[in-house]
Protein backbone atom coordinates (compact mmCIF):
# COMPACT_ATOMS: atom_id res chain seq x y z
CA UNK A 1 0.00 0.00 0.00
CA UNK A 2 1.39 3.40 -1.03
CA UNK A 3 -0.67 6.37 1.04
CA UNK A 4 -0.30 9.82 -1.37
CA UNK A 5 0.97 12.64 1.50
CA UNK A 6 1.25 15.60 -1.04
CA UNK A 7 -1.86 17.92 -1.25
CA UNK A 8 -2.93 19.23 -5.03
CA UNK A 9 0.52 17.51 -6.71
CA UNK A 10 -0.86 16.65 -9.63
CA UNK A 11 0.83 13.43 -9.89
CA UNK A 12 -1.59 10.61 -12.06
CA UNK A 13 -1.00 7.26 -12.43
CA UNK A 14 0.60 6.26 -16.53
CA UNK A 15 1.56 3.18 -18.47
CA UNK A 16 2.99 3.60 -21.83
CA UNK A 17 -0.33 4.27 -23.05
CA UNK A 18 -3.79 3.74 -24.49
CA UNK A 19 -3.58 2.40 -28.33
CA UNK A 20 -6.31 0.80 -29.86
CA UNK A 21 -9.00 3.35 -29.14
CA UNK A 22 -8.51 5.92 -31.39
CA UNK A 23 -11.66 5.07 -32.81
CA UNK A 24 -13.93 6.13 -30.17
CA UNK A 25 -12.14 9.21 -29.88
CA UNK A 26 -9.71 8.66 -27.05
CA UNK A 27 -5.81 9.55 -27.27
CA UNK A 28 -3.41 7.43 -26.00
CA UNK A 29 -2.15 9.84 -22.51
CA UNK A 30 0.52 7.42 -21.12
CA UNK A 31 3.86 8.80 -19.29
CA UNK A 32 5.38 11.89 -20.71
CA UNK A 33 8.87 10.22 -20.37
CA UNK A 34 7.85 6.49 -21.73
CA UNK A 35 11.79 5.51 -21.76
CA UNK A 36 12.25 6.48 -17.87
CA UNK A 37 8.58 4.34 -17.09
CA UNK A 38 9.72 1.43 -18.58
CA UNK A 39 13.27 1.33 -17.57
CA UNK A 40 11.73 1.53 -13.90
CA UNK A 41 9.86 -1.32 -14.48
CA UNK A 42 12.62 -3.60 -16.02
CA UNK A 43 14.57 -2.34 -12.86
CA UNK A 44 12.05 -4.17 -10.83
CA UNK A 45 11.75 -6.98 -13.43
CA UNK A 46 8.01 -6.31 -14.15
CA UNK A 47 6.39 -5.53 -17.72
CA UNK A 48 7.87 -2.93 -19.56
CA UNK A 49 4.23 -1.51 -19.65
CA UNK A 50 3.15 -1.82 -16.18
CA UNK A 51 1.68 1.41 -14.34
CA UNK A 52 3.63 3.65 -12.61
CA UNK A 53 3.12 7.21 -10.36
CA UNK A 54 3.82 9.98 -12.72
CA UNK A 55 5.43 12.83 -10.43
CA UNK A 56 5.53 16.36 -12.19
CA UNK A 57 5.48 18.52 -9.41
CA UNK A 58 7.42 18.98 -5.70
CA UNK A 59 7.82 18.45 -3.11
CA UNK A 60 6.09 14.56 -3.41
CA UNK A 61 5.89 12.35 -0.56
CA UNK A 62 4.12 8.88 -0.40
CA UNK A 63 4.44 6.59 3.28
CA UNK A 64 4.58 2.58 2.67
CA UNK A 65 1.56 0.93 3.92
CA UNK A 66 3.58 -2.34 3.49
CA UNK A 67 7.26 -3.49 2.58
CA UNK A 68 7.26 -2.75 -1.48
CA UNK A 69 10.68 -2.81 -3.57
CA UNK A 70 10.31 0.10 -6.04
CA UNK A 71 12.16 1.95 -8.44
CA UNK A 72 12.47 5.84 -8.77
CA UNK A 73 13.51 6.90 -12.44
CA UNK A 74 13.14 10.46 -14.49
CA UNK A 75 14.08 13.70 -13.17
CA UNK A 76 17.02 13.23 -10.24
CA UNK A 77 14.82 14.74 -7.23
CA UNK A 78 17.09 14.27 -4.22
CA UNK A 79 15.02 11.50 -3.15
CA UNK A 80 15.33 10.60 0.27
CA UNK A 81 13.65 7.44 1.82
CA UNK A 82 12.83 8.65 5.46
CA UNK A 83 16.62 10.38 6.37
CA UNK A 84 18.71 8.40 3.66
CA UNK A 85 19.26 9.76 0.51
CA UNK A 86 18.45 7.85 -2.43
CA UNK A 87 20.50 7.10 -5.73
CA UNK A 88 18.18 8.12 -9.11
CA UNK A 89 17.37 5.05 -11.49
CA UNK A 90 17.69 2.55 -8.69
CA UNK A 91 15.94 -0.36 -7.15
CA UNK A 92 15.46 0.10 -3.55
CA UNK A 93 13.33 -2.19 -0.98
CA UNK A 94 11.09 0.17 1.39
CA UNK A 95 10.13 -0.97 4.79
CA UNK A 96 6.65 -0.58 6.09
CA UNK A 97 5.81 2.74 7.74
CA UNK A 98 8.62 4.21 6.05
CA UNK A 99 8.35 7.84 4.07
CA UNK A 100 9.34 8.62 0.33
CA UNK A 101 10.56 12.01 -0.51
CA UNK A 102 11.13 13.47 -3.40
CA UNK A 103 12.27 16.55 -4.06
CA UNK A 104 12.83 19.27 -6.42
CA UNK A 105 14.44 17.90 -9.58
CA UNK A 106 17.99 18.73 -9.77
CA UNK A 107 20.39 19.64 -13.51
CA UNK A 108 22.91 17.00 -14.43
CA UNK A 109 25.30 19.34 -16.98
CA UNK A 110 23.07 20.54 -19.51
CA UNK A 111 20.25 18.20 -18.08
CA UNK A 112 17.52 18.91 -16.11
CA UNK A 113 14.32 16.71 -16.21
CA UNK A 114 10.92 17.86 -14.76
CA UNK A 115 9.32 14.31 -14.05
CA UNK A 116 9.61 11.87 -11.77
CA UNK A 117 8.62 7.65 -11.89
CA UNK A 118 7.46 5.74 -8.64
CA UNK A 119 7.62 2.26 -10.27
CA UNK A 120 6.66 -0.71 -8.02
CA UNK A 121 6.75 -4.30 -7.64
CA UNK A 122 4.49 -5.60 -10.05
CA UNK A 123 3.24 -2.30 -11.07
CA UNK A 124 -0.08 -0.30 -9.80
CA UNK A 125 -2.54 -2.28 -9.54
CA UNK A 126 -5.54 -0.19 -10.64
CA UNK A 127 -8.00 -1.89 -13.44
CA UNK A 128 -6.99 -1.75 -16.85
CA UNK A 129 -10.08 0.56 -18.97
CA UNK A 130 -9.93 0.10 -22.66
CA UNK A 131 -6.94 -2.14 -22.61
CA UNK A 132 -4.69 0.58 -20.49
CA UNK A 133 -3.73 1.77 -16.90
CA UNK A 134 -3.16 5.19 -17.80
CA UNK A 135 -5.15 8.29 -16.81
CA UNK A 136 -7.24 9.40 -18.94
CA UNK A 137 -8.09 13.19 -17.73
CA UNK A 138 -10.23 14.72 -20.20
CA UNK A 139 -12.58 11.27 -20.38
CA UNK A 140 -12.29 10.83 -16.35
CA UNK A 141 -11.67 7.23 -16.63
CA UNK A 142 -8.35 5.08 -16.06
CA UNK A 143 -5.54 5.75 -13.79
CA UNK A 144 -6.98 6.43 -10.29
CA UNK A 145 -10.75 6.83 -10.39
CA UNK A 146 -9.68 8.82 -13.77
CA UNK A 147 -8.03 11.84 -12.07
CA UNK A 148 -5.06 13.19 -10.69
CA UNK A 149 -4.26 11.23 -7.23
CA UNK A 150 -4.72 13.81 -4.00
CA UNK A 151 -3.61 13.79 -0.48
CA UNK A 152 -4.82 10.32 1.18
CA UNK A 153 -5.12 8.81 -1.59
CA UNK A 154 -3.95 4.83 -1.43
CA UNK A 155 -2.62 2.73 -4.09
CA UNK A 156 -1.67 -1.11 -4.25
CA UNK A 157 1.37 -2.41 -5.85
CA UNK A 158 0.10 -5.67 -7.54
CA UNK A 159 2.96 -7.76 -6.32
CA UNK A 160 3.91 -6.39 -2.65
CA UNK A 161 6.85 -7.80 -0.50
CA UNK A 162 10.63 -7.68 -0.70
CA UNK A 163 13.13 -10.03 -1.90
CA UNK A 164 11.65 -10.90 -5.35
CA UNK A 165 13.31 -8.42 -7.51
CA UNK A 166 16.28 -7.41 -5.55
CA UNK A 167 17.61 -4.27 -4.78
CA UNK A 168 20.55 -1.89 -4.95
CA UNK A 169 21.23 -1.61 -8.35
CA UNK A 170 20.44 0.71 -11.19
CA UNK A 171 21.07 1.96 -14.33
CA UNK A 172 22.59 5.44 -16.18
CA UNK A 173 20.20 7.17 -17.52
CA UNK A 174 19.20 7.86 -21.10
CA UNK A 175 19.78 11.39 -20.70
CA UNK A 176 23.12 10.73 -20.03
CA UNK A 177 23.54 7.22 -22.25
CA UNK A 178 22.26 8.92 -25.27
CA UNK A 179 22.62 12.91 -24.56
CA UNK A 180 21.08 15.42 -27.60
CA UNK A 181 21.85 19.22 -27.51
CA UNK A 182 22.44 21.64 -29.84
CA UNK A 183 24.95 25.06 -28.45
CA UNK A 184 24.11 23.63 -24.51
CA UNK A 185 20.51 23.43 -24.81
CA UNK A 186 18.28 20.16 -25.42
CA UNK A 187 17.59 19.44 -28.65
CA UNK A 188 14.42 16.89 -30.16
CA UNK A 189 14.49 16.03 -33.75
CA UNK A 190 11.49 16.70 -35.90
CA UNK A 191 10.04 15.30 -39.21
CA UNK A 192 8.32 18.12 -41.28
CA UNK A 193 4.84 17.46 -41.77
CA UNK A 194 2.12 18.56 -44.40
CA UNK A 195 2.00 22.31 -44.32
CA UNK A 196 5.63 22.93 -43.60
CA UNK A 197 5.50 24.28 -47.22
CA UNK A 198 3.07 26.53 -46.11
CA UNK A 199 5.20 28.63 -44.02
CA UNK A 200 7.69 31.58 -45.53
CA UNK A 201 10.90 30.60 -45.94
CA UNK A 202 12.16 33.17 -42.70
CA UNK A 203 9.71 31.28 -40.09
CA UNK A 204 11.45 27.71 -41.19
CA UNK A 205 14.66 29.21 -40.72
CA UNK A 206 13.76 30.66 -37.31
CA UNK A 207 11.73 27.38 -36.12
CA UNK A 208 15.13 25.50 -36.76
CA UNK A 209 17.51 28.37 -35.65
CA UNK A 210 15.72 29.24 -32.57
CA UNK A 211 15.54 28.76 -29.22
CA UNK A 212 11.78 27.65 -27.30
CA UNK A 213 10.43 28.42 -24.52
CA UNK A 214 8.20 26.36 -22.92
CA UNK A 215 5.88 28.76 -21.44
CA UNK A 216 3.74 28.49 -18.21
CA UNK A 217 0.97 27.09 -20.33
CA UNK A 218 2.50 23.65 -21.34
CA UNK A 219 1.22 20.38 -19.27
CA UNK A 220 0.19 16.85 -20.13
CA UNK A 221 -2.09 18.24 -23.23
CA UNK A 222 0.58 19.94 -24.99
CA UNK A 223 3.31 22.17 -24.61
CA UNK A 224 2.94 25.56 -25.67
CA UNK A 225 6.20 27.61 -27.11
CA UNK A 226 7.30 31.15 -27.29
CA UNK A 227 9.70 32.31 -30.06
CA UNK A 228 9.99 34.05 -33.25
CA UNK A 229 6.46 34.29 -34.80
CA UNK A 230 6.04 31.85 -37.27
CA UNK A 231 3.64 33.19 -40.53
CA UNK A 232 1.87 31.13 -43.26
CA UNK A 233 2.49 31.96 -46.40
CA UNK A 234 -0.78 31.69 -47.30
CA UNK A 235 -3.26 31.12 -44.44
CA UNK A 236 -5.31 27.56 -45.00
CA UNK A 237 -8.46 26.12 -43.28
CA UNK A 238 -7.93 22.64 -42.21
CA UNK A 239 -10.33 19.52 -42.09
CA UNK A 240 -9.94 18.17 -39.03
CA UNK A 241 -7.67 15.14 -39.00
CA UNK A 242 -5.66 12.25 -36.86
CA UNK A 243 -2.58 13.38 -34.98
CA UNK A 244 -0.17 11.92 -32.24
CA UNK A 245 1.73 13.15 -29.30
CA UNK A 246 4.65 14.92 -31.08
CA UNK A 247 2.40 17.00 -33.26
CA UNK A 248 4.26 20.59 -33.64
CA UNK A 249 0.47 22.57 -34.60
CA UNK A 250 0.96 26.94 -35.35
CA UNK A 251 -2.71 28.82 -34.66
CA UNK A 252 -2.88 31.72 -36.20
CA UNK A 253 -1.31 33.53 -33.39
CA UNK A 254 1.79 32.09 -34.68
CA UNK A 255 3.88 30.32 -31.74
CA UNK A 256 3.56 26.51 -31.88
CA UNK A 257 2.16 23.62 -29.71
CA UNK A 258 3.45 20.60 -29.47
CA UNK A 259 1.28 17.79 -28.75
CA UNK A 260 2.07 15.99 -25.83
CA UNK A 261 0.54 12.76 -24.27
CA UNK A 262 -3.10 13.90 -23.01
CA UNK A 263 -3.31 15.47 -26.60
CA UNK A 264 -6.68 15.31 -28.75
CA UNK A 265 -6.65 12.11 -31.09
CA UNK A 266 -7.48 14.84 -33.73
CA UNK A 267 -6.75 18.17 -34.70
CA UNK A 268 -7.36 21.30 -37.38
CA UNK A 269 -4.81 23.76 -36.77
CA UNK A 270 -1.78 23.58 -39.80
CA UNK A 271 1.44 21.09 -38.68
CA UNK A 272 4.83 22.26 -39.32
CA UNK A 273 6.29 19.07 -38.03
CA UNK A 274 6.33 16.27 -35.45
CA UNK A 275 8.97 15.28 -32.66
CA UNK A 276 10.02 12.22 -33.21
CA UNK A 277 8.84 9.19 -31.22
CA UNK A 278 12.18 8.55 -30.06
CA UNK A 279 12.78 11.94 -28.93
CA UNK A 280 9.44 12.84 -27.41
CA UNK A 281 10.35 11.66 -23.61
CA UNK A 282 12.97 14.07 -24.04
CA UNK A 283 10.58 17.01 -24.58
CA UNK A 284 8.50 15.40 -22.44
CA UNK A 285 11.15 15.91 -19.43
CA UNK A 286 11.83 19.78 -20.31
CA UNK A 287 10.91 22.03 -17.35
CA UNK A 288 8.27 24.84 -17.69
CA UNK A 289 10.39 28.04 -18.49
CA UNK A 290 13.21 26.13 -19.88
CA UNK A 291 14.75 26.56 -23.50
CA UNK A 292 14.97 23.92 -26.65
CA UNK A 293 15.71 23.49 -29.96
CA UNK A 294 14.94 21.59 -33.13
CA UNK A 295 16.80 19.32 -35.44
CA UNK A 296 15.30 18.64 -38.49
CA UNK A 297 15.71 14.34 -39.42
CA UNK A 298 14.63 12.34 -42.27
CA UNK A 299 12.79 9.34 -42.19
CA UNK A 300 15.62 7.28 -41.97
CA UNK A 301 17.62 9.39 -39.28
CA UNK A 302 14.38 9.06 -37.31
CA UNK A 303 13.99 5.25 -37.53
CA UNK A 304 17.12 4.89 -36.84
CA UNK A 305 16.90 6.66 -33.40
CA UNK A 306 13.72 4.79 -32.86
CA UNK A 307 15.95 1.56 -33.18
CA UNK A 308 18.63 3.30 -30.74
CA UNK A 309 15.98 3.29 -27.86
CA UNK A 310 15.00 0.18 -28.44
CA UNK A 311 18.30 -1.00 -28.00
CA UNK A 312 18.89 0.71 -24.86
CA UNK A 313 16.01 -0.42 -23.24
CA UNK A 314 16.71 -4.36 -24.86
CA UNK A 315 20.05 -3.73 -23.31
CA UNK A 316 18.57 -2.63 -19.77
CA UNK A 317 17.01 -5.30 -19.62
CA UNK A 318 19.73 -7.84 -20.71
CA UNK A 319 21.82 -5.93 -17.82
CA UNK A 320 19.40 -6.19 -15.39
CA UNK A 321 18.53 -10.14 -15.79
CA UNK A 322 22.12 -10.80 -15.94
CA UNK A 323 23.11 -8.85 -12.76
CA UNK A 324 19.73 -10.78 -11.05
CA UNK A 325 20.98 -14.16 -12.38
CA UNK A 326 24.39 -13.31 -11.13
CA UNK A 327 22.67 -12.40 -7.35
CA UNK A 328 20.94 -15.21 -7.12
CA UNK A 329 23.95 -17.68 -8.02
CA UNK A 330 26.31 -16.02 -5.80
CA UNK A 331 23.40 -16.09 -2.78
CA UNK A 332 24.07 -18.59 0.07
CA UNK B 1 -11.44 7.01 -69.93
CA UNK B 2 -14.53 8.87 -67.94
CA UNK B 3 -12.18 11.03 -66.33
CA UNK B 4 -14.18 13.71 -63.76
CA UNK B 5 -13.02 17.49 -63.33
CA UNK B 6 -12.04 16.24 -59.82
CA UNK B 7 -9.72 13.34 -61.12
CA UNK B 8 -6.97 15.10 -61.67
CA UNK B 9 -6.59 16.38 -58.03
CA UNK B 10 -4.33 13.90 -55.91
CA UNK B 11 -4.95 13.17 -52.62
CA UNK B 12 -1.71 13.78 -50.51
CA UNK B 13 -0.13 11.70 -47.90
CA UNK B 14 2.12 13.00 -45.47
CA UNK B 15 4.02 12.13 -42.24
CA UNK B 16 2.98 12.26 -38.48
CA UNK B 17 6.67 11.64 -37.29
CA UNK B 18 7.48 7.85 -37.13
CA UNK B 19 4.42 7.02 -35.80
CA UNK B 20 1.70 7.40 -38.66
CA UNK B 21 0.83 8.62 -41.83
CA UNK B 22 -2.39 11.03 -43.17
CA UNK B 23 -3.83 10.40 -46.49
CA UNK B 24 -5.85 13.22 -47.70
CA UNK B 25 -8.68 12.57 -50.03
CA UNK B 26 -8.44 16.23 -53.26
CA UNK B 27 -10.59 18.84 -52.73
CA UNK B 28 -11.97 20.73 -49.65
CA UNK B 29 -15.90 20.14 -50.17
CA UNK B 30 -15.81 17.66 -47.24
CA UNK B 31 -18.70 15.90 -49.25
CA UNK B 32 -20.70 12.54 -47.86
CA UNK B 33 -19.38 10.81 -50.98
CA UNK B 34 -15.76 10.64 -50.58
CA UNK B 35 -16.32 10.37 -47.09
CA UNK B 36 -18.16 7.14 -47.16
CA UNK B 37 -14.75 6.03 -49.36
CA UNK B 38 -12.64 7.00 -46.44
CA UNK B 39 -14.51 4.60 -44.65
CA UNK B 40 -14.00 1.87 -47.41
CA UNK B 41 -10.20 3.05 -47.08
CA UNK B 42 -10.29 2.57 -43.87
CA UNK B 43 -11.95 -0.99 -43.93
CA UNK B 44 -9.18 -2.14 -46.17
CA UNK B 45 -5.91 -0.33 -44.82
CA UNK B 46 -7.36 -1.78 -41.53
CA UNK B 47 -6.60 -4.75 -42.60
CA UNK B 48 -2.79 -4.36 -43.42
CA UNK B 49 0.16 -5.82 -41.43
CA UNK B 50 1.76 -2.48 -40.61
CA UNK B 51 -1.30 -0.89 -39.37
CA UNK B 52 -2.30 -0.28 -36.23
CA UNK B 53 -5.33 1.94 -36.64
CA UNK B 54 -6.86 3.29 -39.22
CA UNK B 55 -8.71 6.11 -37.91
CA UNK B 56 -11.08 8.47 -40.34
CA UNK B 57 -10.67 11.89 -40.25
CA UNK B 58 -12.85 14.84 -42.13
CA UNK B 59 -12.59 13.51 -45.79
CA UNK B 60 -8.75 12.18 -44.82
CA UNK B 61 -7.41 8.83 -42.89
CA UNK B 62 -5.06 8.78 -40.26
CA UNK B 63 -2.81 5.16 -40.07
CA UNK B 64 -1.29 5.09 -37.29
CA UNK B 65 1.67 2.65 -37.45
CA UNK B 66 2.26 -1.43 -35.78
CA UNK B 67 5.86 -1.12 -36.85
CA UNK B 68 6.93 1.60 -39.00
CA UNK B 69 8.21 0.88 -42.23
CA UNK B 70 11.57 0.74 -43.44
CA UNK B 71 10.33 1.78 -46.62
CA UNK B 72 7.56 4.25 -47.20
CA UNK B 73 6.93 3.93 -50.89
CA UNK B 74 5.20 0.34 -50.62
CA UNK B 75 2.58 1.36 -48.48
CA UNK B 76 1.93 4.70 -50.39
CA UNK B 77 1.53 2.86 -53.91
CA UNK B 78 -0.88 0.33 -51.62
CA UNK B 79 -2.84 3.68 -50.18
CA UNK B 80 -2.80 5.12 -53.80
CA UNK B 81 -4.42 2.09 -55.50
CA UNK B 82 -7.12 1.36 -52.72
CA UNK B 83 -8.33 5.21 -52.72
CA UNK B 84 -8.67 4.53 -56.43
CA UNK B 85 -10.41 1.19 -56.40
CA UNK B 86 -12.64 2.34 -53.66
CA UNK B 87 -16.17 2.37 -53.64
CA UNK B 88 -18.22 4.75 -51.26
CA UNK B 89 -19.37 2.41 -48.29
CA UNK B 90 -22.60 3.58 -47.25
CA UNK B 91 -23.34 3.59 -43.35
CA UNK B 92 -26.62 3.97 -42.15
CA UNK B 93 -27.11 3.95 -38.34
CA UNK B 94 -29.37 5.66 -36.16
CA UNK B 95 -31.16 9.26 -36.37
CA UNK B 96 -30.07 11.21 -32.36
CA UNK B 97 -31.83 14.75 -32.08
CA UNK B 98 -30.18 17.03 -29.48
CA UNK B 99 -31.83 19.75 -27.82
CA UNK B 100 -29.87 23.18 -28.10
CA UNK B 101 -29.79 26.05 -26.44
CA UNK B 102 -28.13 28.77 -28.61
CA UNK B 103 -26.65 31.68 -27.02
CA UNK B 104 -26.03 33.39 -23.94
CA UNK B 105 -23.60 32.13 -21.66
CA UNK B 106 -23.69 28.85 -23.04
CA UNK B 107 -23.16 29.95 -26.74
CA UNK B 108 -20.04 32.94 -25.53
CA UNK B 109 -18.53 33.35 -29.66
CA UNK B 110 -22.14 33.29 -31.03
CA UNK B 111 -21.63 36.96 -31.70
CA UNK B 112 -18.20 35.83 -33.93
CA UNK B 113 -20.04 33.88 -36.06
CA UNK B 114 -22.54 36.81 -36.89
CA UNK B 115 -19.48 39.21 -37.44
CA UNK B 116 -17.55 36.53 -39.74
CA UNK B 117 -20.63 35.92 -41.72
CA UNK B 118 -22.78 39.04 -41.62
CA UNK B 119 -25.85 36.60 -40.35
CA UNK B 120 -28.20 37.59 -37.83
CA UNK B 121 -28.65 35.35 -34.73
CA UNK B 122 -32.13 34.14 -36.17
CA UNK B 123 -30.44 33.50 -39.59
CA UNK B 124 -27.80 31.54 -37.67
CA UNK B 125 -29.79 29.12 -35.65
CA UNK B 126 -32.12 28.78 -38.34
CA UNK B 127 -29.45 27.43 -40.55
CA UNK B 128 -27.61 25.62 -38.28
CA UNK B 129 -30.37 23.61 -36.94
CA UNK B 130 -32.44 22.45 -40.08
CA UNK B 131 -29.95 19.98 -41.92
CA UNK B 132 -29.45 16.27 -40.89
CA UNK B 133 -25.63 15.73 -39.82
CA UNK B 134 -23.87 13.08 -40.71
CA UNK B 135 -21.19 11.64 -38.51
CA UNK B 136 -18.14 11.31 -40.49
CA UNK B 137 -15.63 9.96 -37.80
CA UNK B 138 -15.11 10.51 -34.44
CA UNK B 139 -11.78 12.08 -33.12
CA UNK B 140 -10.83 15.15 -30.65
CA UNK B 141 -11.86 13.57 -27.22
CA UNK B 142 -13.35 10.44 -26.26
CA UNK B 143 -17.01 10.05 -28.15
CA UNK B 144 -17.03 13.32 -29.70
CA UNK B 145 -18.20 13.75 -33.62
CA UNK B 146 -16.96 15.28 -36.67
CA UNK B 147 -19.83 15.81 -38.29
CA UNK B 148 -20.82 16.66 -42.51
CA UNK B 149 -23.38 18.57 -43.97
CA UNK B 150 -23.23 22.10 -42.20
CA UNK B 151 -24.44 24.64 -44.79
CA UNK B 152 -21.10 26.57 -46.07
CA UNK B 153 -22.69 29.97 -45.52
CA UNK B 154 -21.93 29.39 -41.29
CA UNK B 155 -18.24 28.44 -42.07
CA UNK B 156 -16.43 30.63 -39.42
CA UNK B 157 -12.38 30.19 -38.85
CA UNK B 158 -11.09 28.97 -35.74
CA UNK B 159 -10.02 31.04 -33.04
CA UNK B 160 -6.84 32.77 -33.32
CA UNK B 161 -6.03 31.42 -29.89
CA UNK B 162 -7.29 28.66 -28.45
CA UNK B 163 -9.90 28.55 -25.48
CA UNK B 164 -8.76 26.72 -22.44
CA UNK B 165 -11.53 25.30 -21.12
CA UNK B 166 -15.42 24.67 -22.72
CA UNK B 167 -17.82 22.87 -20.96
CA UNK B 168 -19.25 19.40 -22.28
CA UNK B 169 -22.31 19.86 -24.04
CA UNK B 170 -21.05 22.83 -26.15
CA UNK B 171 -22.40 23.10 -29.85
CA UNK B 172 -19.77 24.75 -31.81
CA UNK B 173 -18.29 25.60 -35.43
CA UNK B 174 -14.72 25.05 -36.62
CA UNK B 175 -14.55 26.69 -40.18
CA UNK B 176 -16.58 24.70 -42.11
CA UNK B 177 -17.36 22.18 -39.92
CA UNK B 178 -19.53 21.96 -36.64
CA UNK B 179 -20.21 19.84 -33.24
CA UNK B 180 -20.74 18.88 -29.70
CA UNK B 181 -18.26 18.35 -27.42
CA UNK B 182 -18.11 15.18 -24.96
CA UNK B 183 -16.56 16.41 -22.13
CA UNK B 184 -14.85 19.70 -20.50
CA UNK B 185 -11.89 20.71 -22.64
CA UNK B 186 -9.64 22.87 -24.26
CA UNK B 187 -10.75 23.87 -28.23
CA UNK B 188 -10.34 26.27 -30.87
CA UNK B 189 -13.60 26.50 -32.11
CA UNK B 190 -16.56 29.15 -31.58
CA UNK B 191 -19.22 27.94 -29.54
CA UNK B 192 -22.58 28.92 -30.03
CA UNK B 193 -24.94 26.87 -28.26
CA UNK B 194 -25.13 23.88 -25.45
CA UNK B 195 -26.99 20.55 -25.23
CA UNK B 196 -27.05 18.10 -22.46
CA UNK B 197 -26.35 14.70 -23.89
CA UNK B 198 -24.00 11.68 -22.80
CA UNK B 199 -22.04 10.71 -25.50
CA UNK B 200 -19.53 8.09 -24.09
CA UNK B 201 -19.25 5.97 -21.36
CA UNK B 202 -16.02 4.02 -21.23
CA UNK B 203 -17.94 0.66 -19.50
CA UNK B 204 -20.26 0.38 -22.35
CA UNK B 205 -19.20 -1.62 -25.72
CA UNK B 206 -18.69 0.12 -27.92
CA UNK B 207 -17.94 3.54 -25.45
CA UNK B 208 -19.38 5.48 -27.82
CA UNK B 209 -22.79 6.46 -28.04
CA UNK B 210 -22.41 7.39 -31.97
CA UNK B 211 -20.41 5.99 -34.58
CA UNK B 212 -19.49 6.78 -38.33
CA UNK B 213 -22.88 6.41 -40.43
CA UNK B 214 -24.91 7.81 -37.29
CA UNK B 215 -27.42 10.81 -38.08
CA UNK B 216 -27.72 13.98 -35.84
CA UNK B 217 -30.41 16.51 -35.81
CA UNK B 218 -30.06 19.94 -33.77
CA UNK B 219 -33.63 20.88 -31.93
CA UNK B 220 -33.64 24.54 -31.49
CA UNK B 221 -34.89 24.36 -27.77
CA UNK B 222 -34.33 28.14 -26.85
CA UNK B 223 -32.56 31.39 -28.39
CA UNK B 224 -30.91 33.28 -25.73
CA UNK B 225 -30.47 36.99 -27.39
Amino acid sequence: MIEILSASALATVQDLGRVGALQWGVGTSGAMDPLALAAGNLLLGNDANAAAIEVPVFPFQVRFGADLAIALTGADCAARLDDVPLLPWWVVEARVGQVLSLGVPRAAGHWRASRAYLCVAGGVDVPAVLGSRSTQLRGAFGGHEGRALRQGDVLCAAAPGIGRCGSGFGLLPPALAMPLQLDGVPAMRVLPAAEYGHYTEASRAAFWAGEWKITAQSDRYGYRLAGAALEAANPVEMRSHGIVPGVIQVPPGGQPIVQMRDAQPSGGYPKLGTVIEADLWRLGQAPIGSRVRFIEATWDEALDAREQMHAWLADARRLVELHRRQRARSAP
Amino acid sequence: MNALPSAAAQPSISLLGTSALLFEAPGHDMALGTQQRIWALAREAGRWPEVREAVPGMNNLMLSFAQPPRVLEDIETRLRAAWAAAQPLPLEGRVVELPVVYGGDAGPHLADVVAHTGLSVDEIVERHSTPLYPVYALGSHPGYCYLGGMDPRLATPRRKVPVLSIPGGAVSIGGAQTGVSASTGPSGWNTIGSTSMHFFDPAQDPPALLQPGDTLRFRVEKVIR
